[in-house]
Order: structure tokens, then sequence, then C-alpha cells
């Protein structure tokens, strides 16, 4: 098998890229160790050599936290184009390939279903829809994930990654951070329960709204968290920056993040975590 | 006037000084240069019409940003009495890019919070361009709980370029801050105005920018990224800002269109920094009568339609 690879890399590099993908084996992005695809599905999309977290469409990212079925809402809800945005490509193709994709109509689901005995409400972005930005569905559904949470008084899990608010939908992008942390506020005053899960990447409005309002915060290891993107920073202060700096572990360090978790034991956590929160002593 | 004259400003300029010139003479020789004056005045009068009903967004954005434009301070000064600034944020430092403190306007108590920008290099260094740490919004957020127990309106100046993208501002937590004082302000229990005199640039100004009702000087922009931050990141490009300002439709007028905006105050002829005691004065109105306004609403049901208000902001289909 190694020799088969290596094989593909030297004499096929025009195809590598299309056989990789959907082949059996794929290269850690973090180490470049060839990974045999079934065996990195079965370690969570987790690296075995250097632990690197893989970022993970959403369907997968919710069978790992879930028991068996759950339900999806609010999945029609779909960005109009409000500003009718063109850069270099329009938002509307965009959008559609976006769509195409990854079968979704934005970043993120949102659904109902179990963890142990607790019924939760969960939802999960998915950075492949246009970086996991954050446009008016993506604040919309959130809200009407915290609103449903706190009709139903379940607990809401969220887990983000995303490059920030979506600057195609200009100030409606910017209004979902008010938005979202606005109805968090509600849910929090009645009580409700509200774990973020932060993975990599959490950059942005995400970061400056829902994703830092967490009761509890939970981060992967080594995911890129912070406000301003690293190359934003080095372009202000005119250096390089530290080693490590707006990891998980310099979250911790610095006391923006509770706890540091691999994905391969985050459903332990939740699970004790919901129990010591949502059942009777 | 002195400083920084816009491309766009110059035959206004020019005129205004040919108008100058003419009084001089005048004045030196005795001659009755009145009616010319008068002819001249009117066309002046025209011209800033045609020049700023007719600005594209980009010049808009060069407005807000004029050097010579008032800042917080400016306004406090015209429009307070007894201003006693409060510093700090008890935690770690005092930022100097956000002011806060207690303020009477016509007799009026309100608690005033602000971004703060410098008049020149050396103050700008000082104010950090007014572009805040975190410790700017715990500061402010500070000040507006004591407000809330004190029972006083706030009413929150917005003019930044951004909060500070910095390793300090990081690692201190900006996203926190910000995150925290969005949750914070949507249940505050006092009236919260909110007015953008300048530059609204992303969650550094939405850090204190959540209220009852949003007002926006007319020549202001406010959106999710500066025109150059969008341009740099969809165009590839900086240099294409003016492009990406027309794109993201971040005027006042663009957010009044939008449904963001309650309200556009007007500004002088010209723009708020050929006028700043007349832009103070229309703006000492508008505060005044928007508080009033809020304050004859319950508290219960104010912050039930403040997170309404919040909450229908966006566009989609279903
Ligand atoms: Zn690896």
């Amino acid at each position: 098998m190694v020799d088969w690879f290596r094989r593909t890399k030297k004499g096929l590099l025009g195809t590598e890229k299309k056989v990789i993908p959907d082949g059996l084996w794929t290269k850690c992005p973090n180490c470049s160790e060839y990974l045999y695809k079934r065996e990195l599905e079965r370690n969570f999309w987790v690296c075995r050599q250097c632990r690197y977290h893989f970022r993970i469409p959403c369907d997968d990212y919710i069978k790992i936290l879930l028991d068996g079925d759950y339900e999806e809402f609010n999945s029609n809800i779909k960005s109009n184009d409000p500003l009718k945005f063109k850069a270099l490509k329009r938002y509307s193709d965009q959008l559609k390939s976006a769509i195409s994709k990854t079968g979704s109509n934005d970043a993120i689901k949102t659904v109902i279903g179990n963890i142990s005995q607790h019924e939760v409400i969960l939802g999960v972005m998915d950075f492949r829809f246009i970086g996991g930005s954050m446009g008016s569905v993506v604040g919309e559904k959130v809200s009407r994930a915290i609103d449903m949470a706190r009709e139903r008084k379940f607990p809401l899990i969220i887990a983000s990654s995303s490059g920030g608010a979506r600057m195609m939908e200009g100030i409606f992008s910017l209004m979902q951070m008010a938005k979202t942390s606005a109805k968090l506020a509600r849910f929090h005053e009645e009580g409700g329960l509200y774990i973020s899960i932060l993975t990599d990447p959490t950059t942005g409005g995400t970061t400056a709204s829902f994703a830092m309002l967490g009761d509890i915060i939970i981060a992967e290891p080594g995911a890129l968290i912070g406000f301003a993107g690293p190359r934003v920073i080095k372009q202000t202060i005119g250096h390089d920056l530290p080693e490590g700096f707006q990891r998980s572990e310099f979250l911790l360090e610095k006391g923006f993040t509770d706890i540091i978790c691999e994905r391969s034991k985050l459903k332990q956590l939740l699970i004790k975590t919901l129990d010591f929160f949502c059942l009777n002593e | 006037m002195a400083g920084i004259i816009l491309d766009f400003e110059r035959p206004i300029i020019e005129l205004e000084r040919k108008i100058e010139e003419m009084r001089e003479i005048s004045a030196a020789d005795g001659v009755d240069l009145s009616q010319e004056i008068e002819k001249l005045e009117e066309k002046l009068n025209k011209l800033i019409e045609k020049i700023y009903s007719n600005l594209n967004r980009w010049q808009r954005v060069q407005l807000a940003r004029h050097p010579n434009r008032p800042y917080t301070m400016d306004y406090i000064e015209r429009i307070t009495s007894d201003f006693i600034e409060l510093h700090g944020d008890r935690y770690f430092a005092d930022d100097k890019a956000i002011i806060t403190g207690l303020a009477t306007i016509e007799g009026r108590k309100i608690v005033l919070i602000g971004h703060q920008k410098g008049k020149n290099t050396k103050d700008n260094i000082y104010r950090n361009f007014g572009m805040p740490h975190p410790e700017g919004y715990r500061k402010a957020l500070r000040v507006m709980k004591l407000a809330e127990k004190f029972n006083k309106p706030i009413v929150s100046l917005i003019d930044t370029p951004g909060a500070y993208p910095g390793i300090g501002a990081e690692e201190r937590g900006q996203a926190e801050a910000i995150a925290k004082n969005l949750f914070e302000m949507s249940r505050l229990r006092v009236p919260v105005l909110i007015v953008i005199i300048g530059e609204g640039a992303s969650g550094g100004a939405l850090g204190i920018g959540i209220g009852d009702r949003i007002l926006l000087l007319e020549n202001t922009w406010y959106s999710v990224i500066s025109p150059e931050g969008c341009a740099s990141i969809l165009y590839h490009d900086a240099g294409k800002a003016p492009i990406a300002a027309e794109a993201m439709k971040v005027t006042a007028r663009d957010l009044e269109k939008l449904g963001i905006a309650d309200e556009i105050i007007t500004e002088p002829p010209g723009g708020a920094h050929r006028n700043p005691s007349k832009m103070a004065e229309i703006l000492k109105e508008a505060i005044l009568r928007n508080l009033d306004e809020l304050s004859k609403i319950p508290i219960d049901e104010l912050i039930k339609k403040r997170i309404a208000k919040f909450s229908q902001m966006g566009s989609w289909d279903e």
C-alpha cells in the first residue's frame, strides 16, 4: 500500500488531488501522514500520528455527538442575497455551488436529538459552506434553535466552525451577532443550559457572539480561535505571531475556554456535563 | 478650513476662498462688493447642495473619516455640562479609545459612552486611532451597569475603524468582551440610544451598539467590515475599497433602506466637519427627543421591543 502511494505521489502528481479524496487514503494536512480513511473515520477524523482534528462536514459531526436518529429543523431557510452582492464572484453563484457541494442550504444544521438520556437542541456549523460564515440564515437558524431550546426547556449545544460574519450580506451579517446574543440572554435568564463547542476555526463575528457565550465552553485541541484573523494581526503589528497563538491551548491558558477535549472523548464529556446539570440528585 | 481637503470638496473650498478674498478687498479698499458676494454665496450654496447630494458611497466613507469631523469628546464639550469622565475596566486598564462618563444635557442626566479618535498623530497614538481593546468594552459595560443601577439612560456614540487586531487584544479576549456586551446590552433595564457619528466598523462598533434605537448621522457608514477589509479579501486588492463600499451598501441611507436605521440625522451643509457647533446642536435635539420618547415606554416592554428589533434583522427565504 505504501509503495502504491509513493508511486502516486511521484508519478501522477496532476491527478493526485482527484485520486486521494475519493480513494481509500487521505493525507493529514498537519503532519502529512497518509491515513486510511476508514480508520480515520473510526478515529473520529483525528490523525493517529499528530492528533490533528480534521475539519469535517456537519453531518459527520452530528453523528459523532448524537445517538441514532435525529430530526433537522428549519432546513429550508435560504439566503436571498439581499444586497445582490457581486465581487470577483457573484454571491448568488457562491451560494449555489456551496449548496450543491454540501447538500445543505447554509452553513449550519440545527437538529433535535438525543445524547444518552438527554433530549438536546444541537447546531453544527459547516466550514465547507462559504467558510462557515454567518449571514442572515445562520443567524436566524441559531436564533430559532435557541428559542426552541427555551420553549422546550432542552439544553442547547452549538459546535462552531466559522471564518466569521459573511461579508456578502453586509450589515445584515453583523446584526446576526446582536440577534443571537440577545436570544441567548433571554435563554440564560430562564435558566437554559448552553454548551458551546469551538472547533477549527472559530473566528470573527461568530466568536464575538454566540460561540463565546456558552455556560460551558469546550474547545477541540489545536483549533484556531480568535476575534481577528492571524493574517490581519500580523499585518497590523508588523511582526510574526508567537507559537501557538490563538490556538485552543492558548485560550485555555488565557482563561477563555473551560476545557479542551479530544473529539473521541467529546460525547462522554457532554453526557457527564448534561447529567450534572439536568439530572436530579 | 484648516486641515485635509477631500477631492470633491475642492471646488467648494475654492469658491469660499474667492468670497473671502472679495470680502478682504471690499474691506481694504472700501469698495462695495456686497452684490457680487451675495451672488457668489448663492452659487456656493447651490454648489454644496449639488456636490453633497450626489456623493457616491466611497465619498461618504471619506466624509465619515474626515479628520476635521467632530468626535465624541467634541460633542461632550458642546452638548453636556458637568461631564465626569470615568476611567478603567477595574480588571486591567483604562482604554483611551472608549470614553465613558456621567453627563448632563439640558438638565437631563445620562450616562454617555463613545469611541474616541485622535485629532493628530500624537493624539491618535494615545487613542489607538479609536480602536478599542477588550478593556474598552469592559469599561463600557461596567459604566452601563452603573447606569442601570441608578436608572439613567445610556447614549452610545459610535466612531471606530474596528476593534484592535493585536496580540494583547486576543490574549485578553477581544471576542469574549464584545460578545458579553452584546449579551448584556440587550437586557439593560434602562433606555439605550445608539448614534453612529462617524465610522461603524464591524464588531468593534457593535460592541457598544445594542440599543433601543439606532440613529445615524447622514455622512456615516456602518457595516460588517471596512470597505478596505472586504476589498482585500474578496477582490484580493485593498485598493478596490470604493467598489466594495458600493457592493456592501454601507452608508447611512443604505441602512435606512435596509431597515436597520431608525433615523438619519441631517448634517449641516457640506458635512459635520464644516460646522461642528451646528452639528452638535442638531445631535443634542435628536438625543433629547429620542430619550424622551424612550423614557415613556415601560421598561419590560422596552426590552421586549429591543430584542424583537434585533430578532427581525436579516433577510432570507423559506
Ligand atoms: Zn497528522
